[in-house]
């Protein structure tokens, strides 16, 4: 069996808890035995970079080719800033990523309702985009109290996001200004 | 930040002000740490001693808010001993501009304050002009009016006495800090600033950051290796989305909004486009035209530029719309809808229970996120009732930044590339997927039924955003570059002529035109997708020897703008292109070769041709700014929310400008007996933001499991409260209860003789999750804000402190 440093660490450590607290009263076998598991999984590496600070440290994220997901996130030894290193945040990246707390379907919340309804991709989108319209036809003013053009929307408004992608900034800002938003704001304000 | 984070490793002295890098930025401290064993110093100023403090070489507390006096005691320090670089002072500074006669100061209020607006008429702050229309200069510096005498006079009343009574900082603590930083005004010696939301978050946050420029120039450190003005910014994405505008002021590359007093397209660029008559002045803003036509074919690429302008929304003359204003319009009703994507506001903003209150008063809300936070589940959370809450929500989950493509741009501007890795969980998909399903959608409601004003939203550019039906950001990141619509020709800087085919890539933003002839999303990232490739997603460490000394990597990654990664560079080097720091320099000109070495040169043209700062209309450094909207030099001012009722410098309390709601003096309080305490706020390692991405995570929340005060044994003491005791803090805003944290880390401030306490609560936490880690620190801070960005004041506010 070939393995890898990351694995050779892993088993090590396992081998090194039994020395050192064989003497303790619990069995650590399934420990090891998880550990030689792990090292038999196949995955794949990709590059990506901690989405936390702004310090932007490097991360190598190895992925279940069975499963899809995430098998393992750590630092990028190759990165010049971050040499490989990640703090708590970064180091917990798995966690963010293999989380079953995370919410994995769309729900809406009815005026007065006190509960959560899961609903479909689809469902959301349309009635989204429908009050969307309503308000902005609604609300939209072509000309202010001065009678300048302003041709904007004054019934709505958005805050977010620098938790997303460049790419994905400039087509929500365009997306927004398209619609006649002037009230664009975000992170960067507070 | 000017400079990028490895550069840390090239200064003499590193200032930590307003940041707890250790903490908050922790993998940065490697190049910090580098420094120091280089021999350089570095120094922490801040209210509490923290894992920064016990790293640094030199700790000096002082009391939140109180920076201006500190850093203006610099200034003084700097003039009176005359430890200013001369020759970077004289040729690349203002220093030497002669100001209107028209300017004044007197106790604490510049010339053109209209008491009753809260705002300056900044006319009287201008410069005097030659018959050419350039700025007269004093190359004596010794004019009563120029800057230098101007800057002299006003912080002479910063002395030191007077500085540490009202910062509470020790004298000795100063005189150690500002000996040894002020050495890096020698010219082969360099220091840097790292500062981040503990400067930023004060009605006086923007003079802050000004105060310490003035001090970077001073001393000759901007443009440098191991100098610079650093920004550490809190988000991954943080400096990309801003360069996005994500922001109510600007559109993508620090382009102004359109606004109704500037109805067209030319009316716009008149106002907006700097005119220099300087020679030697790059005056880089001369090229806006260039840049505006482009974002405008980005968005609008089958529109006529006067139609693309005129399909711009466009704010009132002189509206301020940001976060502050946004949320008090909300409270208000003016808002049907909301989209509160990838943020938590109800957490997040200031005076959270307004922003709370204010959600209630929507219809409909939009909340992206990874998981449940206070801002999709505000209608269930402390107080609120249900059923009286008629705001819908609709809560889209969207994947993690693991499970999807893109680029980021770190707080040094590298724009670094992301793979996919896992497949996005569940139903959850990529926001940018997210935004352009809807966009689509909507779309197609109004080619069925037309309604209000169709054209800006049909004649958008979808095309470049995926394929009809997935967000592709390879497209979207080609049309931020930019490319050019027909086939052009463009003449070089030596007279060679390149013909340019419709549809490639730009490959810098020199090649923008101002006719409609090609398109860019954001001028400042031409050059970073081009027909070369995906200039973000390089990983070649190569460098030349010299950019290996600093630490430049310019093959990593990219770097905006044009892959230069130390901006304002062309400071770095004296008027024959000689570097001032022969062992560290950023950049060199090669007299034999006639070319610049290194990084990438700021502006162009030979050594001595060009005026350093090349953004600035005059090209020189800004001591004196007569932009800004409280004024041409940082003054002190307390915070709007403060434990003394006047300071030694004027009889002036507050920030005159600052951001106020009328209707809301009730809810704040100075020197009341009631709320006696200054509290500040700040995070914590383990956790992130308002904790919606790191509250779910065990192995963090097990670290940091809940609300926390800290407070120093003599407060404790005071208010019989013991170490792990629950206690409340509380003041007309709000109340939050917290795990007492009695600490050596505060210790109690003596300001203008009397006892000041402060004490200290993260921002982590929510009512939502985990169940017992209590809520929000903004239910207690004030919506407050600087007068030029907006930023509220969330780092120095009053509160009592009790035991529960």
């Amino acid at each position: 069996m070939k393995l890898g440093r990351r694995e050779f660490v892993k088993l090590t450590a396992a081998a090194t808890a039994v020395t050192a607290f064989g003497g303790l009263g619990f069995d650590l076998a399934p420990t090891k035995a998880h550990a030689q598991l792990m090292s038999l999984r196949k995955g794949k590496e990709t590059t990506s970079v901690c989405c936390y600070c702004s310090v932007g440290c490097g991360l190598i994220v190895t992925t279940d080719e069975k499963t899809g997901r995430a098998i393992n996130i750590e630092g990028d030894p190759d990165h010049p800033i971050s040499e490989g290193a990640l703090c708590a945040k970064g180091a917990a990246t798995f966690q963010l990523a293999e989380n079953p707390q995370r919410i994995t379907k769309p729900r809406y919340r009815a005026a007065g309702s006190d509960k959560w309804e899961e609903k479909s991709w689809d469902w959301m989108l349309n009635e989204i985009a429908k009050r969307v319209k309503k308000v902005r036809d609604a609300s939209f003013t072509e000309k202010n109290a001065k009678g300048e053009i302003v041709n904007r929307t004054e019934g709505l408004a958005s805050v977010g996001s620098a938790a997303m992608d460049n790419e994905e900034c400039w087509i929500y800002q365009a997306f927004l200004r398209s619609l006649g938003l002037t009230y664009i704001e975000h992170q960067a304000r507070i | 930040m000017t400079n990028h984070w490895i550069d840390f490793k090239n200064s003499d002295c590193i200032l930590i002000m307003g940041s707890n890098a250790a903490e908050n930025h922790p993998i940065c401290w490697k190049w910090v740490t580098r420094a120091q064993e280089a021999g350089g110093t570095v120094i922490h100023v801040d209210p509490r001693y923290t894992r920064t403090s016990s790293k640094s070489d030199l700790y000096v507390p002082l009391r939140s808010g109180s920076d201006i006096g500190v850093l203006g005691g610099m200034i003084k320090y700097i003039v009176d001993n005359d430890l200013i670089q001369k020759e970077y002072v004289l040729h690349y500074t203002n220093a030497s501009f002669i100001v209107s006669k028209d300017f004044s100061f007197s106790d604490g209020l510049f010339s053109g304050f209209d008491e009753a607006g809260r705002k300056y008429d900044k006319k009287s702050w201008d410069f005097e002009m030659d018959e050419n229309g350039v700025p007269k200069r004093d190359m004596t510096l010794q004019d009563p009016r120029c800057v230098y005498q101007i800057l002299k006079k006003h912080y002479d009343r910063y002395d030191i006495k007077k500085v540490s009574a009202i910062s509470g900082s020790p004298e000795d603590k100063l005189l150690a800090f500002y000996k040894a930083y002020t050495a890096t005004g020698k010219p082969d010696k360099s220091g840097t600033i790292l500062y981040a939301m503990g400067w930023t978050q004060h009605t006086v946050g923007v003079q802050n950051i000004r105060a310490m420029s003035i001090i970077q120039l001073l001393l000759g450190n901007m443009g440098v290796a191991g100098g610079g003005v650093n920004a550490l910014r809190g988000e991954s994405n943080v400096q990309g989305s801003t360069d996005q505008a994500l922001l109510f002021h600007i559109i993508p590359g620090y382009l102004a909004t359109p606004r109704a007093n500037w109805p067209t397209l030319e009316e716009y660029l008149k106002a907006n486009t700097p005119v220099s008559k300087d020679p030697k002045s790059v005056n880089w803003w001369q090229n806006r035209p260039k840049y505006v036509a482009s974002l405008l074919k980005s968005f609008y690429k089958e529109a006529d530029l006067p139609t693309a302008y005129n399909w711009m929304p466009k704010l009132d003359a002189g509206q301020n719309a940001s976060w502050l204003v946004l949320f008090d319009k909300m409270l208000k009703g003016q808002f049907k809808g909301f989209f509160a994507w990838g943020m938590n506001p109800a957490a997040s903003g200031a005076d959270s229970n307004k922003t709370r209150e204010a959600l209630s008063k929507l219809d409909w809300m939009v909340n992206v996120n990874i998981f449940d936070n206070e801002t999709g589940s505000f209608w269930k959370g402390p107080g609120m009732d249900p059923k009286k809450i008629k705001t819908e929500v609709f809560f889209l989950p969207c994947c993690v930044s693991v499970e999807k493509e893109g680029s980021i741009s770190n707080s040094g501007r590298w724009m670094q590339w992301r793979y996919a890795g896992p497949k996005p969980m569940g139903d959850t998909k990529p926001d940018g997927d997210i935004i352009y399903e809807l966009a689509l959608k909507i779309r197609e409601l109004y080619k069925k039924d037309k309604g209000a004003f169709p054209d800006p939203i049909l004649g958008l550019n979808v095309d470049d955003w995926g394929d009809g039906h997935v967000f592709d950001p390879h497209k979207v990141a080609k049309l931020i570059n930019g490319y050019f619509l027909k086939d052009t020709t463009i003449k070089g800087a030596d007279g060679k002529e390149t013909v340019y085919k419709a549809g490639s890539q730009l490959p810098s933003f020199v090649m923008l035109q101002a006719d409609g002839s090609t398109c860019s999303g954001n001028w400042i990232y031409a050059g970073s997708y081009t027909d070369k490739g995906n200039m973000a997603a390089r990983r070649d460490k190569t460098q030349t020897p010299e950019q290996e000394k600093v630490g430049l990597f310019p093959n990593w990654t990219w770097s905006w703008p044009v892959n230069r990664r130390v901006i304002y560079n062309r400071a770095g080097v004296d008027l024959q292109g000689k570097p001032w720091a022969p062992n560290k320099p950023v950049l060199a000109w090669d007299a034999a070769n006639k070319k610049w070495l290194i990084d990438v040169v700021d502006g162009g043209g030979d050594a001595g041709a060009k005026h350093p700062f090349i953004m600035q209309k005059h090209g020189m450094g800004a001591i004196y700014g007569p932009g800004l909207n409280d004024g041409p030099l940082p003054e002190y001012y307390e915070p709007l929310e403060c434990p003394v009722t006047e300071h030694p410098f004027s009889k002036t309390l507050n920030n005159p400008t600052a951001l106020i709601f009328a209707d809301e003096a009730h809810k704040r309080t100075t020197c009341d007996p009631r709320f006696p305490f200054v509290c500040t706020t700040y995070r914590v390692t383990e956790h992130w933001q308002t904790g919606v991405l790191t509250r779910w995570l065990p192995w963090l929340t097990e670290a940091q499991p809940q609300m926390f005060c800290e407070m120093s044994e003599e407060l404790a003491e005071l208010k019989g409260i013991k170490n792990g005791e629950k206690v409340i803090l509380e003041n007309p805003r709000g109340q939050l209860w917290a795990i007492a944290i009695v600490t050596k880390r505060f210790k109690p401030f003596e300001v203008m003789g009397n006892p000041v306490h402060v004490v200290g609560i993260p921002w982590h936490y929510g009512w939502v999750w985990p169940k017992d880690g209590g809520d929000a620190a903004n239910l207690l801070t004030p919506a407050v804000g600087d007068p030029n960005t907006g930023i509220p004041e969330t780092k120095a506010f009053m509160v009592n402190v009790k035991k529960a």
